[in-house]
């Protein structure tokens, strides 16, 4: 059994071996779109009924068309709007969870129970979510009858015909369905903590919050990181729920429309051009939002 | 520091009013999380009348009806849980699998091509997946997997998300001293995968594992573009035809029912693969 | 470097054509489909070469004059189980095979259901149709269903068949309703498709508010109180004053002024709004400020409220199907379980829904086509046991005028009312030449940017800009 590799070297090439798999995969079943993607937003290329027009090189002209007018920005601004509305009760609740179920002094009673339960809302479709939503939420459903009964309002009131309340909804539902998801991720983070460091700090005298802050934060930096990066992305790429939501109108007058809800739009003509001029934009927003994150957390040091 | 002795003598305090919001909060939230489930099996209770009539929080009768007409109606509902289940636990393996041993080359070796990979995947995640989903599709039609599964199975050894996480996991949690360690008694590079690295990741690979499942699961985009044949669809989309059907056959009753039907499984893998994270106990219990 | 952009260029063209398609089929079918395939060729190449991509069509010419040369499988799309059914209970020589396969004589009848969720099912046929030409005759579409917001784009494109190339002919379909025709009737006037339902409406109105607002429920009386758009109006404010809807929503109506149109959505490659369907927008604002009717969507809960009595909704706009299927007849309560709802032909003529059938240029099975459509949208007696099995209004003018004078017909969901003769009038002034290949998108993106309007989050003008921008994003090959 003891047969021994001779040069540091020879482990290296180990490297390249175990990422076959996943690059044979990436190259055929992703690449090859992508590829098409990027150089597809330089032609006019769509489906008219069942004409194919183009596809033309057209330069950069679908790009210009993408700004002209300043709709992107404001999609991208309800985008960013929507995230911050998710992102930022989602990742408070998260930690908050997180810290008390690490919490060894709290000694919460069920907290296997309170554990298993935060994800389950993940486990429905986003579709029937919403016709759940939709159920509720109707002029004549529950919560209007229950506010007017307690007084609230007289007339019922349209969730979704108000920007705010319509984003709220949005919010409110992507929150509930990704928060479980969050706070899994970070319990699996803590873990893998060693549990001797907990005990450690406290018999050094710590409190919860001091060990929350200088033992569990410290150690759970990259799963952070890792979790701020992707609902970034994934946050930019918001589409399901308000898509379903709002019947891909992004009403009242598409302020809750997001940038891949936009995007979905040119697909109906499968008009690859814009698709992919869009795809391009998004991809360079993403790619600086996630470089500024990798830099502040100082997540790209190299390791010696 | 004069903080910590402070905070020491609020302790006794402080614990107790800290549980005490604790359970407020998650009391709270766990009725926010079970509600859609209770709401969801009174609607699969109800007659597509019933339905029509509006919203109760009290069950009907018309449960077993309901199950009878999907159950012995024209689409293959068992057939397409099979499919669904087939589907997702491959790409649940093949997914977490693959990206622990991609995130492993990453962490663990050192080689020239390294400093390009990692950003060149992290990069891919950037992309919205709505702008190849199309392109894809005509992949497969041009390499004649329509209604097949291997298309949807395979793209998952390339999940960038699941890379990314196993990777960062390994940065807070495996230390490479311990890989050293595993070289110098003589196991191969491998073995050392799969016996050692494998077994520490295991809360990571619950999560990802539960997380691809489900995506899965509920994925209806992409399968419902690729096959076409009742036999092989999947739960979302024979449910997608359920609510197409025309107005002969139309019935929310039997819609919920196929949506309870179908969250079933998906609970019960949940819960099993759960426990690993869940436990309490810590398993990534690295010497120093 | 040019001649290697342009080679690329035109892979990405190809591929673009090659989208997602049918299933495979077994090999032995395919071997034996391969040589009625040569004695085809043969047979034509008699008269020209056939180096042609038209060639599959003409193909079909030569088979279906002759009775030699059927394909061994028979592909056909649609997105539900309707003409499964219908064809399953109602076709003699259909065999049901398994959930998505059947046989008749020696063919293979091959179902491809993709349901209509995003858009799946036109993204599917679309794709396997572009790659018709080049599919293997097995795997080529035989027949497919469309309906009527987006038949044009079938139609009007040289993937259908013109029904007269199949060897049917006007005579055939002389009992056929004349919009029924009009749907799938492209650009140069040829007829390429046929259904064997018709879904004429009307307006189902709830006898108990007419008794108690107008003094009587009697049919002919409550029309005067909606003859016409002006008429409807006026009555909506008197129905108010009696705590009712006249409709549960703006969207009832809408599909009975865009159906009498006088200009389609298109003009010369520009969107173009008729007069009907702003006089829609303008009456329908007056009617949401004034609170007589709301904003819901067709299907929501809100709408469905006036099935039931508490729901206090004056009308519904619908064809048969709805009274029959839709409104929660057969739940206590309901006021189509009291038999409580009238008809009446309202305002304008209208029709919602339906299935046509179409031929895929390229098909091998040309035949059977011809007998199929046949059987299902003209034979008497076959039709007659849909109206009698199914309760569907069928395609058929002697069949349901002779049901509409059968006085022991009686509907009791519309308070033992024999409606025929109400939907057979309302049909045959229907004139649907004005539709375009854009109805679908346009229809669509109206009806949401006018909500906007009506609910006071715009203006007019602003409701109209937002609806040419969304239309312009789904066809970039139109102007405003």
């Amino acid at each position: 059994m003891k047969k021994k590799k001779s040069r540091v070297s020879g482990y290296n090439k180990w490297g390249y071996i175990f990422l076959i798999p996943f690059t044979l995969a990436y190259v055929v079943f992703q690449l090859i779109p992508l590829a098409n993607t990027i150089y597809n937003s330089f032609f006019e290329n769509y489906m008219s009924g069942l004409k194919q027009i183009g596809p033309t090189f057209v330069g950069i002209d679908n790009y210009r068309k993408l700004f002209e007018g300043g709709d992107i920005w404001t999609y991208a601004k309800n985008t960013m709007v929507l995230w911050i509305m998710c992102f930022i009760p989602q990742i408070i609740l998260s930690l908050l969870l997180g810290a008390w179920f690490s919490d060894t002094r709290l000694r919460l009673r069920g907290s296997r129970f309170f554990k298993t339960v935060i994800y389950l809302p993940n486990l429905i479709m986003a579709s029937a979510f919403a016709m759940l939503f939709f159920t509720l939420f109707s002029d004549g459903g529950p919560i209007n009858s229950l506010l007017m009964q307690l007084g609230f309002i007289d007339t019922p009131y349209k969730f979704l015909s108000n920007t705010g309340s319509a984003r709220g909804l949005i919010a409110f539902m992507n929150c509930l369905m990704w928060f479980g998801n969050t706070t899994i991720l970070l319990m699996a983070g803590m873990m893998g903590i060693d549990t001797n460091l907990f005990e450690a700090a406290e018999v050094d005298g710590a409190t919860s919050t001091q060990v929350f802050y200088r033992v569990t934060l410290p150690l759970l930096r990259p799963i952070l990181v890792y979790v701020i990066i992707t609902s970034l992305i994934g946050g930019l790429q918001l589409f399901d729920v308000p898509q379903i939501l709002t019947n891909g109108t992004g009403d009242p007058m598409r302020t809750t429309m997001t940038l891949i809800m936009f995007l979905n739009k040119h697909l109906y003509s499968k008009n690859y051009g814009m698709a992919g001029a869009l795809s391009v934009v998004l991809f360079i927003m993403t790619g600086i939002l996630s470089l500024i994150v990798f830099k502040v957390s100082g997540n790209d040091k190299r390791k010696g | 520091m004069g903080r910590k002795k402070n905070d020491g003598l609020k302790k006794g305090m402080g614990i107790r009013a800290r549980r005490g919001l604790a359970y407020v909060v998650l009391i709270t939230i766990s009725f926010f999380c079970l509600f859609w489930f209770y709401i969801l099996f009174i609607n699969a209770t109800r007659s597509n009348g019933e339905l029509q009539a509006g919203f109760t929080l009290l069950p009907s009768t018309h449960a077993l009806d309901n199950w009878r007409n999907l159950i012995g109606g024209t689409l293959p509902m068992v057939r397409g849980m099979v499919n669904s289940l087939i589907i997702a636990a491959s790409s649940a393996v093949l997914s977490v699998y693959f990206s622990t041993m991609t995130a492993y080359a990453i962490h663990a070796y050192e080689f020239r091509l390294k400093k390009y990979i990692y950003p060149f995947i992290l990069m891919i995640m950037m992309i919205p997946t709505q702008v190849t989903a199309l392109g894809f599709v005509q992949l497969v039609s041009s390499m004649k997997l329509e209604d097949s599964f291997i298309p949807l199975i395979g793209t998952t050894i390339a999940a960038p998300v699941t890379f990314f996480y196993m990777k960062q996991y390994m940065e807070s949690t495996l230390s490479l001293a311990l890989i050293e360690a595993a070289r110098i008694d003589g196991s191969g590079e491998f073995r050392t995968f799969n016996h050692i690295v494998l077994p520490l990741m295991k809360p990571a690979i619950a999560v990802q594992a539960i997380f691809t499942f489900v995506n899965s699961w509920n994925n209806y985009f992409t399968p419902a573009l690729i096959l076409h044949e009742d036999s092989k669809k999947t739960l979302p989309i024979l449910i997608a035809q359920l609510r197409a059907a025309d107005w002969l056959k139309f019935d929310m009753g039997q819609v919920y029912m196929a949506i309870a039907f179908s969250i079933f499984p998906v609970i019960l893998v949940y819960l099993v693969l759960s426990r690993q994270i869940v436990q309490g106990v810590s398993v990534g219990g690295v010497k120093e | 470097m040019k001649k290697k952009l342009a080679s690329v260029m035109l892979c990405t063209a190809m591929s673009m054509s090659m989208l997602a398609g049918c299933g495979g089929s077994g090999g032995s079918e395919t071997a034996a489909n391969t040589e009625t395939e040569a004695a085809g060729t043969e047979a034509k190449s008699e008269a020209e070469s056939e180096a042609k991509t038209e060639a599959a069509g003409e193909d079909t010419e030569s088979e279906a004059a002759g009775t030699e040369g059927q394909g061994q499988v028979f592909n056909i799309y649609c997105w539900n189980e309707e003409f499964k059914t219908r064809i399953t209970d109602h076709y003699a020589d259909y065999e049901k095979v398994d959930a998505t396969t059947g046989k008749i004589g020696d063919i293979t009848v091959k179902w491809n259901i993709t349901p209509n969720d995003d858009n799946a099912y036109q993204n599917n046929l679309d794709a396997t149709l572009l790659k018709q030409a080049d599919a293997s005759a097995d795997d080529r579409i035989d027949m497919f269903l469309v309906e009527a917001d987006y038949a044009l784009k079938y139609i009007d494109s040289e993937y259908t068949m013109a029904v007269a190339d199949l060897g049917i002919t006007d005579a055939d379909l002389s009992k056929q309703y004349q919009y029924t025709k009009d749907v799938v009737t492209d650009s140069a006037g040829v007829l390429k498709g046929v259904s064997w339902q018709g879904c004429p409406g009307v307006l189902f109105y709830n006898r108990e508010a007419a008794k108690e607002v107008f003094g009587t429920d009697d049919p002919a009386e409550v029309q005067e109180y909606v003859k016409d758009w002006d008429t409807f109006n006026e009555t909506a404010a008197v129905l108010k004053e009696a705590g009712y809807s006249i409709m549960s929503t703006v969207n009832d109506s809408y599909r009975v002024y865009s159906n009498n149109v006088t200009s389609p959505w298109v003009v010369d490659g520009k969107i173009n709004i008729d007069e009907n369907i702003m006089k829609w927008v303008d009456d329908s604002k007056e009617l949401v400020d004034a609170g007589e009717t709301n904003t819901y969507e067709l299907w929501s809960d809100d709408w469905s409220k006036g099935f039931y009595p508490e729901g206090k909704v004056f009308c519904y706009f619908g064809p048969a199907w709805l009274v029959n299927f839709s409104m929660a007849a057969d739940t206590e309560g309901s006021i189509g379980y009291q038999g409580g709802w009238g008809a009446t032909e309202g305002p304008q003529g209208f029709f919602w829904g339906g299935t046509w059938i179409c031929a895929a240029e390229g098909t091998d099975n040309a035949e059977l086509i011809k007998d199929i459509m046949l059987t299902m949208t003209t034979d008497d007696a076959v039709m007659k046991e849909i109206v009698v099995d199914d309760d569907d209004f069928v395609n058929n003018q002697d069949v349901m005028n002779a049901m509409a004078e059968d006085t022991g017909y009686a509907s009791t969901i519309l308070g033992g009312q024999n409606p025929l003769g109400i939907y057979c009038a309302g049909v045959e002034t229907l004139d649907l030449s004005n539709l375009s290949p854009y109805d679908q998108g346009c229809n669509e993106e109206f009806q949401n940017a006018m909500k906007n309007y009506f609910e006071g989050n715009a203006t007019k003008e602003e409701a109209l800009d937002l609806f040419y921008k969304a239309v312009v994003e789904k066809y970039p090959e139109l102007t405003y």
